[in-house]
């Protein structure tokens, strides 16, 4: 068989049901292939049918471990997709099944190898998506010529795939990747002939890169090779001790972590309000004083806070943590728990800190130029600004004028300088291509506002962000679909 | 542990007919056959440690935390009007006075002894004690109690299956409390506490200050009493945490006393 895998590859050879996430639907995405059984595929598969599917599994995985995607991602559509995706293939499977007979001669007669056979490749084309039944269908298909009568249907194995939750990965399992992983890093380190103890993840991600060479484009589901702490979630350990006693004292409640942080901001609140009592009682209280100053900040995002506790909390919990917060912001004195508030809230970045100025240039004559491209729709364009101060524009050798007869496409070329109110101070000079005369226009405006930046300060660079000036305008003709007369018009419908 | 510790209890209660009816020896073997510890030395000398207690009423002199003028001063007499009276709470009754329900506070006195003895006996013998309570203005104090006494506390909604659900809820072989106590045997909505009910399916033994508009009937131990003003529930948490830190010492103590090395929580 190809040394390379492709799902195909990948299901034939059987995955490991353990390791992935239920919708191996994908297999491509989730399945873990051994180093020693990609490059000997061939061997290993046929070598030892003997044993079961999973203790094969187990007898291949002593060495490195390449993780083609960790079992993060369980959805619900994604958990539907096996079940809904094995009606024909599982049919066909079972009857194929079937259709063997339960007890084949021990030595391989070339019949029951030729029906073997067929049986393998054809359990492996009907396969469309992987499924933890036809994995067992295949690998008890090979080992038929071995006699073993294993009795197998889809109903036995499918699970309540919804009911059973996100997968549960125990601690010794996680450390066992967390050893192999080492171990694979070393084993890769020595193929790529470099040093194995300063063999940093750039550099496995490289080796992987020249080892798989993937056309996927998806790039979540090309090969990988990460530490077990980034591919599994967080998962919380065992939360009681030897004796049974749990560690934390708001256990019992379920959603110890939210609990135990509200419990904390709302003591937090009481001891701001004793010191105004305190303060109040000597006369120096006053209303404004030391409040919380928290500069460009937002709040913790739901979701960060969910990692942040390792636990999940619904809206409404998370709307009252807010609003406690904010609560605690108001009161006068409210410095003191600063730093506790801080730890809860995110630093925006200027936006327009991302924006990439174009240099400023002087030609021979000492004239101040920037050049700067934009795009819009299917035109590109390219824009020299020269500060000279007589505002001469030409738009590809032509007059702008000539080249523009509507006035909107005009205004379009004239809207960034007007803005910024510098309409006579430049002279453009403009190229254009492709497009249709309004797209055309869109994209040098866009050039022109770019190169606008490098003559202008950060705050008026921050109002053109603010105007829209300096967004590329995503929008692109949207395709014509089968069955329909346009991109979203239908054809007309008739009621009979 | 919990089946030991109730036939253990109800044995201490009808273990003078048992040693009178029939005498065997020096030990009277008051627990149910549970699984002795390996070792003989260490086996004795726990059941030495676990024993010694149940042979006097008030091994852990409760009586001397309060007294009837500190339940007057903390207004733990105060129920709450005629209309809102519980039939099954008439008994505890002292009287009314325009039309203010009175508790009688002598019978607070043997429930709240009874109460905290039992509450005492179980923090020796290293139980899960939960503090419940799902009154806003006393969830913060009763969560810092609890933390205080090194035991928990469930101040917030109650999710139906906590008790009832537990291995699912929690994660397989989850242990749950040995005891509860209710600082407030009502719910947000003036109804019973689910709480209640659920410990007494998994035969959970609980403690439950009931005002005069609660339903005492499942609780264990009911100790009739003013559940709504602030000094009350204070004085409640200040008892409960003085007993439990006594009785958690006084289990070192005896460790220490008896010899065992590591004084770890044995459990029985």
């Amino acid at each position: 068989m190809a040394l390379y895998f492709t799902p195909l590859v990948s299901r034939l050879s059987g995955c490991h049901r353990g390791n992935f996430t239920r919708n191996c639907g994908s297999c491509y995405r989730a399945c873990t292939l051994d180093f020693t059984s990609v490059l000997s595929q061939g061997a290993s598969r046929s070598g030892d049918g003997s044993t079961s599917q999973t203790d094969r599994w187990l007898g291949d995985r002593d060495r490195g471990r390449l993780v083609l995607r960790g079992a993060s991602v369980t959805s619900p559509a994604a958990a539907r997709r096996p079940a809904a995706s094995s009606g024909q293939p599982s049919q066909q499977a079972r009857s194929l099944w079937q259709q063997l007979p339960r007890q084949l001669p021990p030595r391989t007669s070339p019949l029951s190898a030729k029906m073997a056979a067929s049986c393998v490749r054809t359990v492996g084309s009907f396969l469309g998506k992987c499924m933890t039944c036809s994995s067992s269908i295949n690998t008890v298909a090979t080992q038929v010529l071995l006699s073993r009568q294993v009795c197998v249907s889809s109903a036995l194995c499918r699970k309540n795939l919804a009911a059973a939750g996100p997968e549960k990965f125990t601690l010794e399992y996680i450390q066992k990747q967390v050893e192999e992983y080492e171990i694979g890093k070393r084993h890769l380190a020595n193929m790529m002939g470099e040093d194995p103890e300063n063999f940093t993840q750039e550099d496995i991600d490289r080796s992987i890169t020249y080892l798989f060479p993937s056309g996927l484009f998806e790039k979540t589901a090309r090969p990988l090779m990460k530490h077990p702490d980034e591919i599994f979630p967080k998962q919380r350990a065992v939360q009681w001790g030897a004796d049974g006693r749990p560690f934390h004292f708001l256990f019992y409640t379920g959603k110890q972590s939210y609990y135990s942080l509200m419990h904390d901001l709302y003591g937090k609140i009481l001891k701001i309000e004793k010191h105004q009592d305190r303060l109040r009682a000597k006369g120096l209280f006053s209303q404004d004083a030391q409040l919380i100053s928290l500069g460009p900040s937002r709040w913790l995002t739901k979701e960060e806070l969910e990692l942040l506790l390792v636990e999940t909390i619904s809206t409404h919990d998370y709307d009252r943590f807010i609003k406690l917060m904010e609560h605690m912001l108001c009161m006068p004195y409210s410095s003191t728990e600063e730093e506790f508030v801080q730890r809860y809230r995110r630093l925006l970045e200027a936006q327009s800190l991302k924006q990439l100025v174009p240099l400023l240039e002087k030609d021979e004559n000492g004239v101040a130029f920037s050049t700067a491209e934009g795009r819009r729709k299917t035109s590109d364009s390219s824009v020299i600004l020269r500060d000279c101060g007589s505002g001469h524009i030409t738009v590809n050798g032509q007059d702008y004028l000539q080249y523009f007869p509507v006035l909107q496409d005009r205004e379009q070329l004239m809207f960034p300088l007007q803005f910024m109110g510098v309409l006579g101070r430049f002279n453009l000079e403009c190229k254009v291509s492709g497009g249709g005369r309004s797209s055309q226009a869109g994209a040098l405006r866009l050039a022109i506002s770019r190169a606008l930046l490098s003559f202008l300060s950060e705050g008026d660079g921050e109002a053109m962000r603010q105007a829209g000036l300096l967004t590329p305008d995503p929008r692109v003709r949207e395709r014509k679909k089968p069955g329909q007369e346009g991109a979203r018009r239908k054809f007309t419908w008739k009621k009979r | 542990m919990l089946p030991a510790v109730s036939a253990c209890l109800l044995g201490f209660r009808y273990s003078r007919a048992a040693t009178v009816a029939s005498p065997c020896g020096g030990h009277h073997y008051v627990t149910a056959p549970s699984a002795k510890p390996p070792q003989p030395q260490a086996g004795d000398v726990t059941e030495k440690i676990l024993n010694q207690p149940l042979e006097k009423a008030d091994f852990f002199r409760v009586a001397e935390l309060f007294s009837l003028k500190d339940l007057f001063d903390a207004r733990v007499h105060l129920g709450h009007k005629k209309g809102c009276r519980h039939r099954l709470m008439e008994p505890y009754l002292y009287g009314c006075r325009l039309d203010h329900d009175i508790i009688n506070l002598d019978q607070t006195m043997e429930h709240l002894q009874l109460a905290l003895n039992f509450t005492a006996h179980i923090a020796y013998r290293g139980g899960i004690i939960l503090f419940v309570s799902r009154r806003r203005q006393f969830g913060h104090l009763v969560e810092t109690t609890a933390k205080d006494c090194g035991e928990y506390a469930h101040t917030r909604y109650w999710q139906g299956g906590l008790l009832t659900n537990a291995n699912i809820q929690y994660g397989p072989g989850v242990r749950l409390p040995d005891l509860i106590i209710f600082l407030s045997t009502l719910n947000n909505v003036f109804q019973q506490h689910v709480g209640i009910r659920d410990a007494a399916k998994m035969n959970i033994p609980t403690v439950g200050v009931v005002d005069s508009n609660c339903n005492p009937s499942l609780v264990t131990y009911p100790v009739p009493g003013n559940d709504d003003t602030p000094a009350a529930v204070e004085l409640y948490c200040r008892l409960f945490k003085m007993t439990i830190n006594r009785a958690k010492d006084r289990r070192k103590q005896m460790e220490l006393i008896h010899g065992l090395s590591a004084p770890t929580s044995q459990i029985s």
